[in-house]
Order: structure tokens, then sequence, then C-alpha cells
């Protein structure tokens, strides 16, 4: 996984709440091999005509946000199902960080596992990100892990908390499956344990 | 034996499946049972490059439902779709995971085969790569969606790191009226606590109204659970969770059924056990409720009108809603009775069981359905088990296409879709825009709603009809 640690780069707002993760990427896209283009299923449904020409007015259209490597979203981003494609669609678009007030909790999870940070920031304090990114089309935030803070166009810090296993993980762009591996041996005594316990859950 | 947990029945089932603390309050939990179907395949192929190998492939079950079309004697529509199915059967043949597989009539949504096959437990820890996973906390059981990276976690370690969410209680006390179902519970809890009021949580559900529920209809009201933001959602087991497991094929027998059964009994909420939040709901209030926006939030009384975005609490609402209203192809201040359909279906994890069908048929029986309007049956033992009771009839003579098992319409993953600018009477969980194909406009409803639906050609007050 990659790691994240600090990002200074441009940020586009989208201000509508509970965009769910049939809008970040339509059910007829999940089959698709993750490929370079994979990218342009991005919001694909409002984001392109029928005959695959860009819509003008969608925000990752606009020329200064273009080359976007964070999203400032509102409330309930990411909800609905759980298609990790999602986070792939994102991050194949070149976006790092979601910032938002509240997100979807498999979304939020998913990004973790693929080296996109998820930043949970104040209503007000994500509203007013959005609100400098609209009057200033193309302006940067920086992303700070390490220190935990978003700093915003105007220079205004906000903190944010983040879960101390999930920075490490995302510090170091460690292989979960790897680090739970190292875990077999409570994990063995575990499962004997509990088909002592519980043997009708034992199928054979 | 340790101490038996105590506290919700959330917290007894979290703290027996404590495999080891990790930092940050992340402990890793042991999963019990691991459902898998065509969206696995990702992971599956990952595992491949790397030479993966499960560690309890025992402890998974996988059927194909995503990608399987629901016309009679066509299994996929195209070659891509086809390569999911495969690429399912291949993996689990290769791994040795039992497999419910096109021609079994086993294989049904994942989330209503799990259940009826008795793979489903109280108090056990179920995971499958799909967001509706919540429909099997009716059992008393805890079951959450993962994405494809946890799949593959699950399948190499039989574990997932996580950190414990809070609890949210919701109580629906009083008595259902006539005409009102499971489906207008949750879609009126939705309404009432917002799609993110359950973000973070676990909801219980509890009440005389889910008591009196029967397991079909208690698996509906946790299925949308996701629709509230909340990840689960989970009934505390009782009699007719055990009378309904009683004999299933994967349930436990004979001495093993005497053991399970007194403990699942210590598994409900201890009476002083308290929650982070909590949320009461009067049943006696709830009508038949419909959806008019692309939330799920966006759901009210039948009885009512298209609201008005002019009316919204704040500027941010309002955009929403117009936008919402837009998409729908409709005017604020229209009675919601007004307002006509194309399309009605009636399946999905939420509304495809053996009740759903013999709701949507009582009010079906001697009238025409004057839209096309499509059966898909959760499984193919519920398409059997509904022949066999002569609900087919009825939806047939009444015009209406009685299909083979799948999701279908509820995500056209398959291809079977709504077309641009239709409107559809659905009993699936989602009216997200272009959820039922691109342009596709979505009102959710119950079974009985959506069969009144199809013979009215417009939303229709069920209790109207049947009077």
């Amino acid at each position: 996984m990659r790691a994240f640690t600090r990002l200074a780069a441009v940020a586009a707002p989208i201000d509508l709440p509970n965009v769910d993760t049939d809008r970040i990427i339509p059910a007829r896209f999940l089959r698709k091999p993750k490929n370079p283009e994979y990218g342009r299923f991005l919001f694909h449904d409002v984001r392109f005509n029928a005959d695959g020409s860009e819509k003008p007015d969608f925000v990752l259209n606009r020329p200064a946000y273009r080359s976007a490597q964070v999203v400032v979203a509102a409330e309930n981003f990411g909800c609905g199902s759980s298609r990790e494609m999602a986070v792939w669609a994102l991050e194949a678009f070149g976006i790092r960080a979601v910032i938002a007030p509240s997100l979807g909790d498999i979304f939020h999870q998913n990004c973790f596992k693929n080296g996109l940070l998820p930043v949970i920031l104040p209503v007000a304090a994500a509203a007013s990100l959005r609100g400098q990114l609209h009057e200033i089309p193309g302006a940067s935030v920086v992303v700070d892990l390490e220190a935990q803070t978003v700093t915003a166009p105007d220079g205004a810090v906000h903190r944010f908390d983040v879960d101390p296993f999930r920075k490490r993980m995302l510090l170091t762009g460690q292989d979960e499956i790897a680090l739970t591996l190292g875990h077999e041996t409570e994990i063995g005594a575990f499962e004997a344990r509990h088909a002592r316990e519980m043997p009708w859950l034992v199928t054979d | 034996m340790t101490a038996r947990p105590r506290g919700t029945v959330f917290e007894k089932i979290w703290s027996s499946h404590v495999v080891t603390e990790g930092p940050g309050g992340h402990v890793l939990l042991y999963i019990d049972r691991h459902l898998l179907h065509e969206g696995s395949t990702h992971a599956w192929e990952r595992m491949a490059r790397n030479g993966s190998r499960m560690r309890r492939p025992d402890l998974s079950f996988a059927t194909a439902d995503h990608y399987v079309l629901t016309t009679p004697g066509t299994p996929t529509a195209d070659a891509e779709t086809r390569k999911m199915v495969e690429s399912l059967t291949r993996h689990t043949t290769e791994q040795g995971v039992t497999f419910f597989g096109v021609g079994d009539d086993r294989r049904g949504i994942v989330h209503v085969i799990g259940p009826e096959q008795g793979l489903t437990l109280p108090g056990i820890l179920l995971v499958c790569g799909d967001s509706h996973t919540a429909t099997h906390g009716a059992f008393g059981c805890l079951a959450f969606g993962v994405g494809s990276t946890e799949v593959e976690h699950v399948m190499i370690t039989q574990t997932l790191w996580q950190k414990k969410p809070k609890s949210l209680r919701v109580t629906v006390d009083g008595r259902l009226g006539f005409g009102v179902t499971a489906k207008d519970v949750i879609l009126a809890i939705i309404a009432t606590i917002g799609a993110a009021g359950g973000v973070g949580h676990v909801i219980e559900y509890a009440g005389t109204v889910i008591r009196a529920m029967t397991m079909d209809q208690r698996m509906t009201v946790c299925n949308m659970s996701i629709e509230a933001g909340a990840r689960a959602g989970m009934v505390a087991p009782d009699e007719t969770t055990f009378a309904y497991l009683e004999g299933r094929p994967f349930a436990p027998k004979g001495e093993l059924w005497a053991r399970a059964l007194a403990y699942w009994k210590t598994l409900p909420s201890d009476l002083d056990a308290t929650f982070d939040r909590e949320v009461t709901l009067d049943g006696t209030e709830i009508a038949p409720t419909v959806t008019w926006g692309t939330s799920p939030q966006d759901a009210l009384p039948i009885t009512e009108r298209v609201p008005d975005p002019a009316r919204a609490a704040d500027a941010t609402r309002r955009e929403s809603m117009e936008r919402a209203l837009a998409y729908m192809g409709l005017t604020a201040g229209i009675p919601l009775t007004e307002i006509t359909v194309d399309r009605v279906f009636i399946g999905s994890c939420t509304n495809s069981r053996l009740d759903d069908l013999r709701a949507a048929a009582q009010v079906v029986k001697g009238k025409r359905a004057v839209v096309p309007a499509w059966v898909v049956p959760g499984s193919g033992l519920i398409k059997r088990a509904a022949e066999a009771e002569g609900l087919d009839r009825v939806f047939r003579d009444a015009g209406f296409e009685w299909r083979e098992a799948g999701c279908s319409m509820c995500v056209g993953m398959n291809g079977e879709t709504a077309r641009g600018g239709e409107r559809v009477a659905s009993t699936s969980n989602r009216n997200f825009e272009g959820r039922q194909g691109q342009g596709a406009r979505t009102h959710l409803v119950s079974p009985a709603m959506a069969a009144a639906a199809a013979v009215t050609g417009r939303l229709t007050d069920v209790r109207t009809l049947r009077g």
C-alpha cells in the first residue's frame, strides 16, 4: 500500500450531502479490471454526457480543479454500497485525501486500505474550506497526517483526529494482512478455544 | 468456560470474538461465517497472484446473485458478466468453498440464502463484501459489510481489525396498523434519524412491533440499517428466531442444538445495559411509506404531498431537495398518490422472501397489472415454495413476470435495468440517482405497496385498495 505522509495539493469542493458510492462509480463499471482508464469511471454519469463529452459544470471538469488531489465534501460522503471501487476510482483520478464532516462507514474503512486519507472535520470547518475553494478556484490545501492538520487556503489550521492504528499503517504504507499473519499464534489459540466453547459453529 | 459477557447483545458478541487487542482501541475479531458472491472476484485474483490460500474455506459459503440474469433459462447477459460468475465458480472449487451455483435451487441472493440454509446463527460474527450484510443481524448476530481488501483479509486470516462502534437502540412500540409492514417501519426509522443518523453505530431494534415480526420481516428492517448509515443492525434472538432455525440444513442438530439454544438464550441485552443513543418511534403512527427523492431518508407517508424545497430548514437541504426533485421529475405540492409509475420491481435482499411475495400476491389477486411488473424471488427454494402455494399463478394471471432468483433490478449489475426517465415502484433498498439504471427514477415501497402500484399504475395507498 502507498504511504501517506503530507500532501500540498489543489482541492475540489463537492457541496452535495449524501454522495453515494453508486454516484462515485456506477454499478456497470464494477466488473471492469483496474487499468489505466479506471479514473474515467469516477463520477461517470454526472461527469460525462451520453456521447462521452464532459459536462463543463461538473467540478472536476473545470480547468482549475482538474489536477485536484483532495476532495472536500459534505455530510455522509461515500454512503451506500460497500464497493471499494469507489476508492479505486478516486485514487485512479489522482485523489489522495477526502475531507468531510462525516463519511459512510465502509467507504471510510476502504480509504485506509488504499493509501487514501479520510479526514473528518467539523461541519463548519468543512463548509469554510469549501467556501474558500469556490472563491479561489484551484487553491491548494495542505494535509499533514503526522501533525494531524489541514491548512486551508486562508492559512487557518484545522486539527483532525485519526485512529493511531490507522495513522501508523498509512504513514508506513504497511500491509495489513502481513501484520495480521504476525498474530498467527493468537489466532490459532482463539480458534481452538472458540471451537470448544461453540462446537455448533464447526461445519463438516 | 470463561465468565459470560454482560451488556447489550452487540457487546456480548463483540467481546466473545476478540482474538487480540491492537493499538488505538482496535481489536482483531474472529469471523465465524464469510459469505461470498461474484463481487469477490477482485479479491480472488489478488490471492491467485500472490499464491495465497484461504485459512478456513469451510467457514466460507458462496453464491452467484449479482451478475446472474433472472430471465428463465439464461444465466448471464454477456462475456463480462459470464466471466464474473465463472471466476467465482473456479476459485471456490480451487479453494474448497461450498458454492451454490446456477442450477442449484439453493442459489439465491446471498442475504436470503444465508439464513435459509441455517448458516446465519445467533451470536456469530458474519461478514460479506456487501453493504446489506446487516440483514443477518435479524438473528441476533453481528453482521456487517466489508470492502474488497477486507474480503481478502478474511479469506487469508479469518479475522478483521475493527474499532468498536457506538450503540444505538431504536425502539418501535405500539402496534402496526392495517396495511403497514416492516418496510414502512424501516423507511420511517430512516426518515426519522436520517441517512447519516447511524454512522459509526450498531443499531439494536427493539420494542413490541419488532418482537411481533416474523424473521422475514425482521430481516427487512435490519437489511436497511446501512441506509441509515449503520454498518450493522440487529434484533435480539427469541423463540421466533429459534423456531425459524430449527431443522435448517446447516443449523446445529441434536445435542449441539440444545447447547447452542442454551447459549443463544443468554444473548439478549441485559436489562441494565446502556446504549450510547436511544430513539423511540410509535409504531401505531407509521403509515404505508414511499420515497419521493434520491436518498432513502426522503420518505413520507403515502397520504402526504411531494415536499416543497422552499420550506427546507437550510440552503444546503433546499439545494439537495431541488436537485432530487429535478432528477425525479416531480413538482412540489402534488399528492404522492398522483405520481404515475412505468414499472414495478418486487425483489431484492430487502423484500424477496416468502412473506413478501405473499403480501404482494394478496393485493394482486384477481387484478391486472397495468404496467410492466417483475417478481424476482430471493432464492430458488423461495421460488419453489411460492409455486407450491400457487403464488406464481396469482402473479402470472395478473400479467406479472415470474422470474429466477437474483439481485436483478435492485442494482442492475447483470444488465437488468430500467430505462432513463422510467419511474419504478421498487421494493429494493436504494433510490440513488442511476441506481436502477442511468436516469431511472426509483420510489422505494413495501411489497404490498408495489403490488398496489402495479395494478393502478400510480403510487397508491394499499389500504384504499383492500377496503
